[in-house]
């Protein structure tokens, strides 16, 4: 397998909760491109003055926000405490932090619609338990930069002060991560499998497919 | 051997366990809405790849709408170019698209149960969270990703791994004033939300048997702020009655066929369950959400939370932050809440039981001084001609709120429906974050019954006083 190694400034985000109203406000979802999310990441908790689509270039940072602090401003790995990404399914959530750079978040633990999103668009999401959050909030709080090296293919994490965690990766995650798949390609090849369990269906279940008024 | 409601319908749909015990699902319904799909259909295009089956998707424009002026079309360009992308998609693939003009238009949540369109036995996906709405007629709904939104349309699959089964039974009955809304908020109170994470919720007991379909809608609906992707409820005549006639409902010759099915649709009584909580219906009163998370809810004659009182650090720092942003003070009594707006809709709380609930508070009384706008959006064209065929209309209008046509609205606030900075609102939809209805807006969740005692008095009240 091919090797994968994620490494970077982690930005510490100390709150659970973290919804994806949050992570990309609704103005920004009447976009049509999957791309440009990024300058929005965060965006209520980054301006002071709320943006749009066609306006959001002359308002002012809020310096007390995270991203907006040297040298959070460059980092690609957030950690943040439980229940990540709750709320709705927007996806656009997940390009917002791969547009900007995000490449894994750590957590307690992560939405599900959230999860699967994160997957599909290449982002590692690492579920550890709570005394390893709490351990790595506090050696963030001692020194600003904080450059951790995620090894995918290991499983395992090494950073300043000896840190050094390992967490759990299914196989298929993995190798999503590692070489990001087309899953509809990969799919269509079950072409013939659907197609069977289809005509079975419309045997068994003949409502189903005769929907017209 | 015994299965759950949640295992029968996922084992009916499972084509293939894959090596990662995800399994390939087939899905029998999708809907599409504005939102979450151009990014999808460029994607099919990019790729040239065809649509599976084009009868099986619905779709309708509703986040990005506006609710009044109809006729003169939607007048901000970037939404205007999101809907008509939408409109252009589903002509070029050639799927049923309830335009803004149609009386079949509505929240995505409120019209596929309306027109028959979700069916028990199911498998329904939206790239929508609140799809779980849809698991109150025995149906596997959850809410998808745009990239699984993608898969959907060109394979009818999804690799998806099973979730866990949870029961939440809830014995008794509801008390008067005390609606399906007030049951969820404190249900999700009670377990959190992520009490569910990972789960799909069965709800049951004799509540919930009592419940009529609307009422079951509601609790499924917020399944997902308590964590689970799907709620579903057991099969049964109310069911049955709901489903039977509706324009997409399965037609005479094969309807009885589908009921034979439709009647396995329940959870065996010795199935086990992963996860279970059992409730006392009766033991509920009127509830009110005072934070940024639908967890931060208490009853209407409590107090606002002390976080000195709280041990646990992350709950009390995030008290503190949701005391912060919602501008309010530790032990402040409920009713001593001030409002500013107030907004009766959403797919929690914009169906025709809804509306009658909300009216029967307001009627021959008027909105107080203090609420600067009120706004009833009814969930879809149906529900909005059936309240002006009840004069449902005119009680609201009377008292002061304005009647709006067909939409998300102030749900999410992505039309012109929004709350302005500090605003405060009582709102019968089903999201309390930070900036939801509009930036710094703040916003209390509760059931249509208190929505509308609230815009009477201007704050919220029991009913009682
Ligand atoms: S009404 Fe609100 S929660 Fe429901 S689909 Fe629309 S935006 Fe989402």
């Amino acid at each position: 397998m091919k090797e994968k190694v994620i490494s970077g400034q982690v930005i510490p985000i100390n709150q659970s909760n973290i919804d994806t109203d949050a992570i990309i406000p609704k103005q920004y979802l009447k976009s049509i491109n999957k791309t440009g999310f990024g300058k929005f990441l965060f965006d209520s908790l980054r301006y002071k003055q709320t943006g749009t689509l066609d306006n959001y270039k002359d308002r002012e940072p809020n310096k007390d926000f995270v991203l907006n602090q040297d040298p959070y401003d460059k980092g690609t790995i957030i950690i943040a405490n439980d229940n990540f990404g709750c709320g709705s399914s927007r996806e656009h959530a997940v390009w917002a932090l791969k547009d900007f750079g995000i490449q894994s978040i750590i957590s307690t633990s992560f939405a599900d619609i959230f999860s699967r999103n994160s997957v599909k668009n290449g982002i590692l999401l690492i579920t550890v338990d709570k005394n390893v959050l709490d351990d790595m909030f506090s050696r963030m709080s001692k020194s600003k930069v904080f450059i951790i090296s995620i090894d995918v293919n290991k499983q395992n994490i090494v950073g300043p002060d000896n840190l050094n965690v390992d967490f759990n990766l299914n196989d298929a995650d993995k190798e999503r991560i590692i070489y990001g798949y087309d899953d509809i390609a990969l799919t269509l090849k079950r072409r013939e499998k659907i197609i069977e369990y289809e005509n079975k269906m419309k045997k068994k279940k003949p409502w189903l497919f005769d929907n017209e008024e | 051997m015994a299965d759950t409601l949640y295992d029968k319908i996922w084992d009916e749909h499972q084509i293939a366990i894959n090596s990662d015990d995800s399994s390939l699902i087939y899905i029998d319904r999708h809907l599409v809405h504005e939102v979450t799909s151009p990014q999808a259909f460029e994607g099919l295009k990019i790729e040239k790849r065809d649509l599976w089956n084009k009868s099986s998707i619905y779709a309708v424009s509703d986040h990005n709408v506006p609710t009044n002026d109809r006729e003169s079309g939607i007048e901000d360009k970037i939404s205007k170019l999101q809907v008509d992308t939408l409109i252009e998609n589903c002509k070029e693939n050639d799927i049923t698209y309830f335009d803004l003009n149609d009386i079949n238009q509505g929240i995505v949540h409120v019209i596929g149960p309306e027109l028959g369109i979700t069916q028990p036995g199911m498998t329904l996906v939206c790239g929508d969270s609140h799809t779980s709405t849809h698991g109150a007629l025995a149906a596997l709904a959850f809410g998808i990703g745009t990239s699984d939104v993608e898969h959907v349309l060109a394979t009818q699959c999804i690799n998806v791994k099973k979730a866990k089964n949870m029961r939440i039974n809830i014995k008794n009955k509801l008390n008067q004033f005390v609606t399906p809304k007030d049951l969820i908020l404190y249900i999700i109170k009670k377990i959190g939300t992520s009490g569910g994470t990972g789960h799909t919720i069965e709800f049951s007991g004799e509540c919930v048997s009592n419940m009529s379909i609307e009422g079951r809608m509601t609790i499924c609906n917020m399944s997902i702020e308590a964590g689970a992707k799907s709620g579903i409820v057991a099969f049964d005549d109310k069911t049955l009655d709901y489903i039977v006639g509706r324009k997409h409902s399965p037609k005479k010759l094969i309807l009885d066929k589908a009921i034979k099915y439709w009647e396995t649709l329940h959870s065996d009584s010795d199935a086990s369950f992963d996860t279970s909580f059992d409730f006392d219906a009766s033991l509920i009163t009127p509830q009110v959400s005072w934070g940024t998370s639908p967890e931060m809810t208490v009853d209407i004659d409590g107090k606002i939370p002390d976080p000195s009182a709280i041990n646990d650090v992350d709950k009390k720092e995030s008290i503190i932050r949701a005391l912060e942003y919602m501008d309010l003070k530790p032990n402040q009594k409920v009713s001593s809440i001030m409002l500013d707006k107030v907004f009766i809709g959403s797919c929690t709380n914009s169906r025709i039981e809804d509306l009658r609930q909300a009216a029967s508070v307001l009627k021959g009384k008027k909105i107080a001084k203090n609420i600067k706008l009120a706004l009833v959006v009814p969930g879809s064209g149906h529900v909005k001609v059936q309240a002006e065929n009840e004069g449902l209309d005119k009680i609201f209008k009377e008292s002061g709120f304005e009647w709006r046509e067909p939409g998300c609205s102030m749900c999410l606030g992505m039309n012109d429906d929004s709350l302005s900075p500090y605003e405060r609102c009582a709102s019968t939809s089903n999201r309390n974050f930070e900036g939801r209805q509009g930036d710094k807006g703040r916003t209390h969740l509760v059931s249509p019954a208190m929505a509308a005692m609230a815009a009477v008095k201007g704050h919220f009240s029991s009913f009682s006083d």
